[in-house]
This record gives structure tokens, sequence and C-alpha cells, in this order.
């Protein structure tokens, strides 16, 4: 399979690779994917007193696809409101990195990832205003 | 030596024609065009002059004491077909039960597939972790309806070299004929129709480094003396079996190959065989959390199938794109489905989308395997910076405990 020039960019140099603190409270983290089916993606963003995403990390077990659209996730996530995250669909990555039909699932895993660490960091906030009025 | 890039280690899939083969070859396009079955002029016999000698080599390289036990075909993938909807049909007075095994080549068993639709019973055998065929499980499928049993002698992509002659054995006691699939295994591991005790035999010369588009089938003339039904009408070529104008240069190009193979095959073996041994070697002692994948000593000796954990296939291919191997992961098929080798040897999908297939030959020298042994252990080392899977077992998670959700 050819891939497209991108793809291969974000592939050989994929941005934003790494951990950050899951325990921080400022961290929502999303693990999606399964090994069995060939792809896990772990995604996470911190985000900054302003609401902004300030840092964005990846960690992808997968094919150059599935690596090149989480690396162009977390690209477009910092800087981006937690709103604003949940506003990138998997169409816009497969299209901005010329995913074919095959490779369309790897473009889904990075919208879900999106969605699973954004949904991380709004369940750890709920908790700490709870606690704080508690 | 300076190394040509890309580097080929995928000659499983196919090779390259050997120069001393073209050589031969090239007079039978042009100045000896005959057609061999023109009997009455010398065009005519100078071809069949040539198809005859090939006969003569290919028996020789299975082993066959008779050439005209030699059925040129268009490759093995035909020779296969041949084999078995001929035996099954010819024979489907006698009983209409064959037995094969899981990891055969698709040419296997999608013609079993068919002639199941078609009445037939097939058993389709599990192999070992190792990728191996129990004998005593070929025994005990045996029914008085079995007609036919077909095992390969060695496996395209994990190279695991199945114990023929043991089964050969036992069709030969009850009866039943054994038809093999030799074509990655022929000039490789020791085979021999006589002694191990078979049937009918499939090769292709493009896996022995000669040209693609033709192949042979061995078909048994005595003791017992086996029959088949053509699978194509025409001009009764082949002695009946195998109706078509003789690719005469394709064939006299199998000839050539056959007979290389035959003569210089065991010192090539050997010398391919340190090559791949160096390449395992070197890459479990660079590499932790590796698993070699296929039987560790009967494997053919160009063979090296090799999960790397916490890495997919197609990516570390991707990354290793100046070498030309293969992956058992999904993502490198058109059925985006994993090995299913792989899977009936009992291999978890994870390891199978982490496996990799390198396959060296004739023409593979030290100073490439040193080459790809550094290229893929640096690049194994950059995708497991990268894979989540990696951190999350050297922080001491067990991946099995992590609930996944499947897509």
């Amino acid at each position: 399979m050819a891939y497209s020039e991108k793809v291969l960019d974000h592939y050989e140099n994929p941005r934003n690779v790494g951990t950050l603190d899951k325990e921080s409270e400022d961290v929502g983290t999303g693990l999606v994917g399964a090994p069995a089916c060939g792809d896990v993606m772990r995604l996470q963003i911190k985000v900054g007193d302003d609401g902004l995403i300030e840092d964005a990390k990846f960690k992808t077990f997968g094919c150059g696809s599935a690596i090149a659209s989480s690396s162009l996730a977390t690209e477009w996530l910092k800087g981006k409101s937690v709103d604003e995250a949940e506003t990138i669909k998997n169409s816009m990555i497969a299209e901005e990195l010329n995913l074919p039909p095959v490779k369309i699932h790897c473009s889904v895993l990075a919208e879900d990832a999106i969605k699973s660490a954004v949904a991380d960091y709004r369940a750890k906030q709920a908790a700490r205003r709870a606690a704080a009025k508690g | 030596m300076a190394i040509k890039f890309p580097i080929y280690m995928d000659y499983h899939a196919t090779t390259p024609v050997d120069p001393r083969v073209l050589d031969e070859m090239l007079p039978y396009f042009t100045e000896k065009f005959g057609n061999a079955a023109s009997r009455n002029h010398a065009f005519g016999w100078v071809a069949e002059e040539a198809v005859s000698i090939a006969r003569e080599r290919v028996a020789a390289l299975l082993g066959a004491k008779n050439p005209k036990e030699i059925v040129f075909t268009s490759g093995a993938t035909e020779s296969n077909n041949l084999a078995i909807k001929g035996v099954a049909e010819f024979y489907k007075d006698k009983g209409n039960h064959i037995i094969t095994t899981k990891i055969e080549h698709k040419a296997v068993l999608d013609t079993c597939k068919r002639l199941e639709k078609q009445g037939y019973e097939v058993t389709y055998l599990s192999v070992d972790e190792h990728g191996m065929v129990d004998p005593e499980d070929v025994r005990r499928a045996i029914t008085d309806k079995t007609i036919l049993v077909s095992v390969m002698l060695a496996n395209n992509e994990i190279g695991t070299v199945q114990p023929i002659a043991e089964i050969g054995a036992i069709t030969r006691e009850r009866g039943v004929l054994l038809h093999t699939d030799a074509v990655q295994g022929i000039g490789k591991v020791p085979f021999d129709v006589e002694t191990f005790n078979v049937d009918l035999c499939s090769v292709t010369a493009h896996k022995m480094y000669g040209p693609k588009g033709v192949g042979a089938l061995y078909v048994r003339r005595s003791k017992p003396r086996v029959r088949i039904t053509a699978q194509m009408d025409g001009g009764g070529h082949e002695f009946g079996n195998r109706s078509g104008t003789l690719n005469v240069p394709g064939i006299v190009g199998l000839g050539r190959a056959a007979e290389i193979m035959r003569l210089e095959g065991s010192a090539e073996n050997e010398r391919i065989k340190k090559q791949r041994d160096r390449l395992l070697q070197g890459l479990q002692e660079r590499l932790d959390e590796t698993k070699l994948n296929g039987h560790p000593t009967q494997r053919l000796p160009h063979n090296l199938n090799i999960s790397f954990a916490y890495v997919e296939g197609e990516a570390l291919m991707m990354a290793i794109k100046d070498v030309a191997c293969s992956s058992g992961s999904a993502c490198t098929s058109a059925s985006l489905e994993p090995s299913y080798v792989l899977h009936a040897m009992g291999i978890g999908d994870d390891l199978a989308h982490s496996s990799l297939r390198f396959g060296l030959g004739r023409f593979t020298t030290d100073e490439e395997v040193e080459y790809v042994l550094e290229l893929v252990t640096a690049k194994v080392k950059k995708l497991r910076e990268m894979s989540p899977l990696y951190e999350m077992v050297k922080e001491g998670i067990d991946l099995n405990s992590v609930q996944w959700a499947a897509h």
C-alpha cells in the first residue's frame, strides 16, 4: 500500500510522542483500541487555568496510519479549548492525511481517543468540584 | 561489498531467475520456438527434446523413478487444484473423504472448500504450537471413505517442516493416497517421493530461481498407479493429464532450476541457514520480548518468522522500507484478518499483528544480514518508545487484565 506524504511525514517525525502524569488533575487520558485488533492509542491532554489545552501527548501501537492519525490529533489539540477539542471529527483527520478507505478506522480511533481524554478530564474536574463543595 | 537497496528478504514470495536458468531458456523463445507437440518436423523435435530433459531433471529432484510421472502445469496453484480435484473426481466411487491441515496454502484450502460444496467431506487437521501436524492425527482421521491426504512439505509463513515420511508410512499402510505441496520445501529439506511414500507432489519454478508461470505435478505411476481426472479439456497433452500447448521456455527454466537446486542445494542451504541463524540470534540478543514463530529446529533453513511484542508489524515494515519482507499483521493483507496460520498455532492476534517474516535466499549477502539486523533493532526500539503497551508492561501492568474496547 502506498502512503500519502502526510502520513509518511507524521510517521517518520511523529509530533508529541510521550507521557503526561495521568494522576494529575489537569490531565485527561484516553486509552482506546485493543492489542488483538492491532491498534491501541493513548492520547493525553493537559489543560491550563485558562481552559485551553496547553499540551497533548500520544503513544500508539498500530500501523503507520494509526500513528499519523494520533500525531496529527495532538497537533490540532494544542491551543484549543476542551469544547473545541470535541469538534474534531475523524473525517477531518482522514481528509488531512488522505487516508484510504481501509485506514479510515485509524482516524475513527483517533477521534475516540480525543473524546475519551476529554471525558476523563471532565470527570476529574467534576470530582474536584464535588470534593470542594463537600 | 556495497549493499544495493532495497534489500530483498521475501524469498518465500518469489525468487529472481538465476542467470544460468535464463541463459538456458532464451533460445526457446526465438530460434527454438517449436511446439513440443509437433511430431513431424525438426522444430517440434527440438522442443520435445528440451521438455524431455527438463522432465528428467525435475524427476531427479523429486526422487521420481520415471520422468513420465512429471506433469507440467502453469504453477503450484494449478498443480494443487489438479492433484486434489483430479483425485477426488477419479476416485469418487471409492470414497468422498479428504484429510488436510488448517495451515495449507489457500490453493489447497480453497480447493477443498469447493469440493465440500460438491458433497465431499474434508477434515482440517489442527497443528501444535510450532505449526506441526501429528502423524497420529492423520491415522485417527482416516476412515474407509478416505481417498486422499494432503499435507504440505513446509509452511510458507512459519517454515515448519512437516513429518511427511511418517505420514507417508501411514497412508501407504492404509491404502490412502498422499499429496504434498512441496513448493517451499523442495530442495531446502530432505525429500524423496519414493522413501517418503508420496503419491502426488506439487512444485513451482519461481520459488527456486526459475520463471513464474510454470510448475509441475508429480503423479505416481506404479505401486500404486495413481490416476487423476484432467481438469482441462483439449489436446490431451501431458499423458492426458493436462491439456494445453507446453510452455517450452518455462519448462526448460524449471528443469534447469531443479537441476541447480539438486546439485547445489545442500551447500547453499548451509550458507543461508547460517545467515538466518545470525539474524535470529542477533535480534534476540539486542531486543527483549521477541518470539520465534514456527518450529525451533524443524524449519526451512531460509525462514525466519518472528514477533516483536508491542510493535505493530505494518508500522515496522514501513520503518524498514528499504527491506522487502512480509508480515502476519492484518493491516498488510487485503482481508484485514491476521494470519490464519499463526492463528491455527494458537498465537494470539496481538503477537500475530507483531510478526515479520524474513525469507533469505541465494543472493542474500552477509552484509545485508548485518544491515537488516541493525536496522530492525533500531526501528523496533523506536516504535516501542511510541508504544503505550510497551510502557504499560514496563510499569508492571498485565495487559490481559486491562478491559480493552474491541473495535
